[in-house]
């Protein structure tokens, strides 16, 4: 035993249950950190990490059970108790407003410790000016005690890489004094140096005393970082481990409530065919630097051949987004302001754009294209429809749906019966609204959709973002699968695992540029976290 | 130099109102109500003067009911999370109705309050109050606690949520001080600009002050710019009146009159493309 066992936990989660209309997010959580460690929480997307946290973060009440800060029985009923308490919470998406500065987001909230003691005592604390230099000073401290780096403290938030931004987050609860730091996925974003960076930080801060309970969905990250590990799944606590007596498989199997295939082993490569993608040259200007942060592309030139995975690694917002748009929607760089594309791209044997012309999104789909979306919410299905009309999409004009203009509604459903059997599409019911389905059923029904016309070129942006460990696997076979029926696929992802497992030929962007090329097997996740984080070009 | 004189004068309401409209849009409040709100000040601002016979007697009734008017507001878009624009609109067209209804009930006409002696009126102060509260805006804005608040619920809500200040009890005194600060503004024009309220006489003064806003990027120093750009436009428009442009007769007197929503258009349409509205800008907030 060592003495953080017999120390007062610092935080406890005694039988925590919580529903929201009805469903039963939380059910009888139980949870205990050790006083400073790292404790993971793992589990898929609706298992309840969130809404747990949530609980002991005091945005939502607990409607039953018990929540104990170092021994001490704790209700709160805002966020403010929580972080008088100690508590710290670092979200997905990051609590940080964009054009105000580090310093300001920093002291949000807490400005009243900043500003001078004693002089101007009859002016209200929320009217006194905020003590600029005397916060500087006590940030440059905490930073250099932690070891929180390059923060510069007058500059933009917006205008910071994500990974400072997020040491920013951190920071912020440091000077509220939190003890008890939580992150929610905060990996999501960063490049794999940046996670180094992180996790290095995180465990300097756990050996200086703090606590920290870290969500994710990532087991290697876990196996790595943490010191216990404790299993969510259907709002219930199905396993706590300490981390050095587990594995991966234990956890996936944890997890997921079955053995679970982590290594979809990808069929050698039929023989290759003719090129579904190609592009010659291909530039992005836009004119100010400021438009929405939009990255270039700057003369990218590659094939993808039928019967192939190519796959494109980067950080997120390198020019990814850009290429899909641009291979999607030529058409919109004609007609705007914005006429700074460049190059020619042949799609499936038709030229989509040139410097003479351009095709239509809807002209390219025909030529048989399948799309896995990055942003499935904006881009890949009505929310607000039924899974059937979601099915449709896109295929209102073509046959069997359509007879004389008008939508079949007996082809339409029978095709879609087919097909959320087909995909595994859960719960097997058409009527319901997509926006009601999980993030992973979702993405299988997009996939059916679009797989169902046998595209023979298929662009899947992120397509396991945001999905649970079974869906992920399910969705790589299917990826796999029309591989080797002889589509081309063009893989976008920021997720190395799947771009290592999937691709057969990797490029790497940066920037708006391709920066390194591998083939199959060459590549390692440190070789491509290098070029990612625009290391140099290969 | 009488055209300045004349300019800070006119420009007087529109900077209160654009203030008002600055302090609850940078909460995150879209405010199209300013116009309704003035208007309901410069009625009651006027009716208490003459009731009085002390203009800051006025002056405080008008913010009372601006203060009034915008809690009825803040609870049909904060508390029960409607849209603000239609909301805006209620506002304006009850204002609109309510105002000559009432005159009718204490005075006995229809759309006016009796006009006020010099002494029920004030002579510099407002033009003086506007000015010292632009200055004091920009400075709570940029180095207090509360006017950071009021920043990031605006901008980031969730963020002021997750540290611990409540967004929309910031979202509510701030429409609070909308009202009380375009109460004030519809006061300059009863009972300092004019001698009497009139039926409409904001005239959309308050869209004005809104199209101020938007021009100024929602910072006061060029917010409060922007106003006496719209003043200017408005008393040349009143110097400009019956001057002879051309051949014997003197130019209509509407078309000068359109001169001030002229420029309202021009700067609306030439400029706003290039303003930047706080991201949370008319989103209702709701915790979790």
């Amino acid at each position: 035993m060592t003495s953080a066992d017999k120390a007062v936990p610092a935080v406890e989660l005694r039988g925590l249950s919580k529903a929201f209309n009805g469903f039963a997010a939380n059910t009888d959580v139980n949870l205990l950190v050790r006083p400073g460690t790292i404790h993971a929480i793992i589990g898929e997307n609706g298992a309840g990490k969130s809404t747990a946290m949530k609980l002991l973060y005091g945005i939502h009440k607990p409607d039953k059970g018990e929540i104990r800060i170092r021994g001490e029985t704790k209700v709160w009923k805002t966020p403010a108790e929580a972080i008088a308490c100690g508590i710290g919470m670092v979200h997905q998406h990051f609590m940080l407003a964009g054009p105000y500065s580090a310093l300001e987001n920093i002291l949000l909230g807490v400005e009243s410790s900043a500003s001078a003691e004693g002089r101007a005592s009859f002016i209200p604390k929320f009217l006194r000016p905020v003590g600029r230099s005397r916060a500087i000073r006590q940030l440059d401290e905490i930073s250099s005690q932690y070891g929180l780096k390059g923060i510069p403290w007058d500059t933009e938030v917006e205008a910071l890489p994500v990974g400072v931004q997020q040491r920013i987050e951190i920071l912020k609860l440091l000077y509220q004094n939190a003890s008890i730091l939580i992150l929610d996925e905060p990996t999501a974003v960063l490049t794999p140096q940046e996670t180094v960076e992180l996790f290095m930080n995180l465990k300097k801060l756990a050996a200086e005393g703090k606590s920290i309970l870290i969500i994710t969905h990532k087991l290697k990250e876990v196996m790595n970082l943490s010191d216990d590990v404790t299993v969510l799944r259907g709002g219930r606590v199905v396993g706590c481990r300490r981390t050095p007596e587990t594995n991966i498989e234990e956890l996936a199997g944890l997890m997921v409530g079955r053995k679970v295939n982590l290594q979809v082993a990808a069929p050698p490569a039929p023989v290759l065919g003719p090129a579904v993608l190609a592009l010659k040259n291909v530039s992005l200007k836009t004119r100010s630097v400021h438009e929405t942060g939009m990255h270039r592309l700057n003369d990218l030139s590659f094939e993808v051949r039928s019967g192939e995975v190519v796959g494109i690694a980067g950080v997120e917002g390198n020019g990814q987004s850009e290429l899909l748009h641009v291979l999607l929607h030529p058409l919109e760089f004609c007609k705007s302001r914005d006429g700074g594309l460049s190059g020619e791209i042949n799609c499936l044997g038709s030229v989509t754009h040139d410097a003479r012309r351009s095709l239509s999104t809807k002209r390219i789909r025909d030529l048989g294209v399948g799309i896995i979306p990055e942003d499935r919410h904006k881009e890949g299905l009505l929310l607000e429809r039924s899974v059937e009309d979601n099915f449709l999409l896109g295929q209102e004009t073509r046959k069997p749906f359509s007879v004389s203009g008008f939508i079949s509604g007996g082809a339409l459903r029978a095709a879609a019966n087919v097909a959320i059997e087909k995909y595994d599409v859960r719960p097997r019911n058409l009527t319901i609204e997509a926006g009601n389905l999980s993030g992973g059923n979702q993405q299988k029904l997009i996939i059916a959709r679009e797989f169902e016309q046998s595209p023979r070129f298929i662009i899947a942006a992120q397509p396991t973002r945001g999905v649970d460990v079974g869906a992920i696997e399910f969705i790589h076979q299917k990826i796999l699968l029309a591989r080797t029926a002889g589509a081309g696929v063009l893989l976008i992802s920021s997720e190395l695992d799947e771009i290592l497992a999937l691709s057969d030929r990797i490029l790497v962007m940066y920037g708006g540029k391709i920066v390194a090329r591998f083939q199959r097997g060459e590549a390692t996740e440190q070789a491509l976290g290098l070029y990612m984080g625009g290391a140099g070009s290969k | 130099m009488e055209v300045i004189a004349s300019m800070l004068r006119v420009a007087t309401p529109l900077l209160f109102a654009a203030l008002g409209g600055m302090v609850s849009e940078r909460a995150g409040v879209v405010n199209i109500a300013l116009e309704g709100m003035m208007l309901i000040g410069a009625f009651a601002g006027a009716a208490v003067a003459y009731t009085t016979q002390s203009p800051w007697l006025g002056a405080g009734a008008a913010m009372l009911a601006g203060v009034f008017i915008a809690a009825f507001y803040g609870l049909i878009v904060i508390q029960l999370r409607a849209n603000q624009i239609i909301g805006g609109t209620a506002i304006n067209m009850l204002a609109a109705g309510l105002t000559p209804f009432l005159s009718k009930i204490f005075f006995d006409v229809t759309g006016n309050t009796p006009s006020l002696p010099m002494e029920a009126r004030f002579q510099y102060a407002p033009m003086i109050a506007a000015w010292v509260l632009v200055i004091g805006a920009w400075f709570w804005l940029k180095y207090t606690p509360s006017g950071t608040w009021v920043r990031f619920a605006g901008e980031k809500p969730e963020a002021l949520e997750s540290a611990g200040v409540r967004v929309n009890r910031v979202r509510w005194i701030s429409v609070l001080i909308s009202g009380c600060l375009a109460g004030l503004g519809g006061a300059s024009l009863s009972i300092f600009l004019a001698s009497s309220f009139s039926r409409n006489m904001t005239a959309g003064r308050g869209f004005m002050a809104l199209a101020a806003l938007i021009f100024g990027r929602w910072m006061p120093i060029p917010t409060a710019i922007a106003c006496l750009l719209f003043g200017f436009a408005d008393a040349a428009q009143i110097r400009l009146q019956g001057v002879v442009l051309w051949g014997a007769e003197p130019v209509p007197v509407q078309f000068i009159q359109i001169l001030p929503y002229l420029a309202t258009i021009l700067v609306l349409a030439g400029f706003v493309g290039q303003s930047r509205a706080p991201k949370s800008l008319g989103l209702p907030f709701k915790k979790g």
